[in-house]
């Protein structure tokens, strides 16, 4: 390696196809003739023996020209004074200001332990210098394939780029290891507490600014994710509710043509529906049911068995203990009553709680009968409804005049 | 129901479903006359002072401000205007709020071709329609305790006003609920004229909590 230096510059470049870094390890092995890992492994192996590696390394960036320029880095910022002199004085300032900073607090501090620091910090300088726009968004896509080794593999023209940051990372992470680990080594640091947490502070510092800018974006990434799944959730729900009742409930509307008695049952049942699971989304918490929403329920069945149109009207309500229970279980036997035998095409429900009495009134304006004249083998009207009611403390009226339906009253 | 066969109401229709329009300009058939529909609040305000029709259906949804704006743009300019809210939705505070508003009645959509006739018909001759939903709601904001009042009068139903009510909602039609309580068409008629008078101007404050619960104010 220490031989390159003296070949002709002239087919030493550094390598555009072939970097890591700089290029350097890759256009001294194209010009060697060996393979770039050689040349790399040794540079790695230098700098964590003592830096000289990395000093070489960064000293042969500035003076070898990249592969098609005919001018170094050194050469163009000593003609042109442009940008690049700029970033390696800020770089070089940097380095220098916490060369300072380490002699200037060097009680604890050798001769022997600025040479690592410095070079970790030359190495972290270029690392971040290096990550221009285009550099920096590949070396956040690599960095954050990382945990996810399920993603699908990359298109082959970032491969290498990215293969490349990743090195740079890793490269990064080496020279803060290596560097603090030679200040531990050479002062002691082991026996000492306080150096222990300079130690521990050096190398969460490093790795933290290598791969902050990731977590950040890691953050980011993932709380757009989350939201983006919600949401695709939430449609997925929606097409699937959709799907499940309204495109079936149409197709069977579509069959059914020409029975409108079905069409509108169905039509009716599918609008209750639509409309419970919009606007009622939040009431089907068991336990929670009251004896309205009950009420409600036990028409929407009677009409979907029935046929006839069933309204419930509710003022009031009160949670559904066994005795609302009761009250409803005999007010449905008097909704399929009326939907069954008096003809008219709606029936009325009304509940009604007050002074924690709930009365409801089951009217429809059909037919009618005679209340005498029923058959007392008939058991709808009088077990159903009248004897439940008894049993659980309540009373049911049952008043019916032929011609002018029926109106069932029940209260408890 | 009064006369039929008798003059035919002049009737505006407001809906933003031209769907609906054309299905109730069907179903309505001979029984009125329709004389323009609207889509939209400025276009409909515009129309209906123009042609003046005797009853508006109204719905009570509607894209920027609702059935309600309709009203409030309608009425201090052309107070002889009636409007009938009519819609899908049975929440209370949308039935309430356009009721509040200066609507005469409230049907919901479901409502048949010759009910909803009828209910024009009664909202021209100056009546008051309460579908049984309606009446519910109503029995349901006045039903809490009757708290301090500046107005009792305006602030409370009277016992009888109840009673039509709860006819009203157990599904009774008007000549049913005369016969019940034994008094006269035009009486239950009156009750419930002086039920919408109140639910429109009353501020008592539970009806007032009742409606903020329901975010209507």
């Amino acid at each position: 390696m220490t031989s390159e230096t003296t070949k002709p510059l002239r087919r030493l470049r550094r390598s555009r196809s072939d970097r890591v870094l700089g290029g350097v390890c890759g256009g001294v092995a194209a010009a060697v003739g060996i393979d770039a890992l050689v040349v790399r492994v040794a540079v790695v192996a230098l700098t964590v023996a003592g830096g000289t590696g990395a000093l070489l390394y960064v000293v042969a960036w500035l003076l070898l020209p990249e592969e098609g320029k005919d001018r170094s880095i050194a050469q163009a910022a000593s003609v042109d004074r442009g940008k690049d002199l700029g970033e390696l004085l800020a770089i070089a300032s940097i380095v220098l200001g916490a060369l300072l900073l380490v002699r200037a607090t060097g009680i604890w501090f050798s001769d022997a332990l600025v040479w690592p620091l410095l070079l970790a910090g030359i190495g972290l300088a270029v690392i971040w210098r290096q990550a221009g726009d285009e550099d920096r968004s590949s070396f956040l896509r690599v960095v954050e394939r990382l945990p996810r080794p399920g993603t699908a593999p990359a298109p082959a023209p970032d491969l290498r780029l990215r293969r490349a940051a990743l090195a740079r990372v890793v490269l990064g992470v080496a020279l803060v290891v290596g560097g603090v680990g030679a200040f531990l080594a050479a002062s002691d640091a082991f026996s000492a507490v306080r150096q222990g947490v300079l130690a521990t502070a050096g190398i969460v510092g490093g790795l933290a600014l290598i791969t902050g800018p990731f977590w950040v974006r890691m953050g980011r990434d993932l709380a757009s994710e989350r939201r983006q799944r919600i949401r695709s959730e939430e449609r997925a729900e929606v097409a699937a509710h959709l799907h499940d009742s309204v495109l079936q409930t149409l197709a069977l509307i579509q069959r059914n043509a020409d029975d409108p008695r079905a069409v509108v049952t169905m039509a009716r049942r599918q609008e209750r529906e639509l409309r419970g699971w919009l606007f009622e989304n939040d009431q089907d918490v068991p336990g929670a049911e009251t004896l309205a929403a009950a009420l409600a329920r036990a028409g929407e069945e009677v009409e979907g068995l029935h046929g006839a149109s069933i309204d419930v009207v509710a003022v009031g309500d009160l949670p559904l203990d066994d005795r609302a229970r009761a009250l409803v279980a005999a007010a449905r036997e008097a909704m399929v009553n009326a939907a069954k035998w008096s003809g008219d095409e709606t029936v009325s429900v009304y509940a009604e709680v007050r002074d924690g009495q709930a009365s409801v009134f089951v009217r429809d304006w059909g037919a009618g009968f005679d209340p005498d004249a029923v058959a007392a083998d008939r058991h709808g009207v009088r077990e159903s409804i009248v004897d439940r009611m008894h049993r659980h403390g309540g009373q049911a009226f049952v008043r019916s005049t032929p011609g002018e339906g029926t109106e069932v009253e029940l209260r408890i | 129901m009064t006369e039929p066969g008798g003059r035919r109401p002049r009737v505006f229709l407001v809906d933003d479903h031209e769907l609906f329009r054309s299905g109730v300009r069907a179903e309505l058939g001979d029984a009125v006359d329709v004389v323009g529909e609207a889509s939209e609040v400025g276009a409909a305000i515009e129309m209906i002072l123009e042609r003046r029709p005797e009853v508006v259906l109204l719905d009570v949804h509607l894209p920027a401000g609702g059935g309600r704006a309709v009203v409030q743009g309608v009425v201090p300019t052309a107070p002889e205007v009636r409007f009938l809210a009519l819609s899908v939705s049975d929440a209370a505070e949308d039935v309430i709020g356009v009721i509040r508003a200066g609507a005469r009645g409230y049907v919901t959509k479901t409502i048949s071709g010759p009910e909803l006739a009828d209910a024009i018909r009664r909202v021209a001759d100056g009546d008051v329609v309460f579908s049984r939903r309606l009446a519910g709601f109503v029995l349901d904001a006045f039903a809490a305790s009757p708290g301090p009042s500046d107005d009792p009068d305006l602030d409370q139903l009277t016992a009888r006003e109840q009673e039509v009510l709860r006819l009203i909602a157990r599904g009774y039609p008007y000549k049913a609920i005369a016969k019940e309580l034994v008094i006269s068409a035009r009486t239950v008629e009156t009750h419930v004229s002086s039920v919408l008078h109140k639910l429109q101007l009353s501020n008592r404050h539970d009806l007032t909590r009742w409606a903020t619960e329901r975010r209507l104010i």
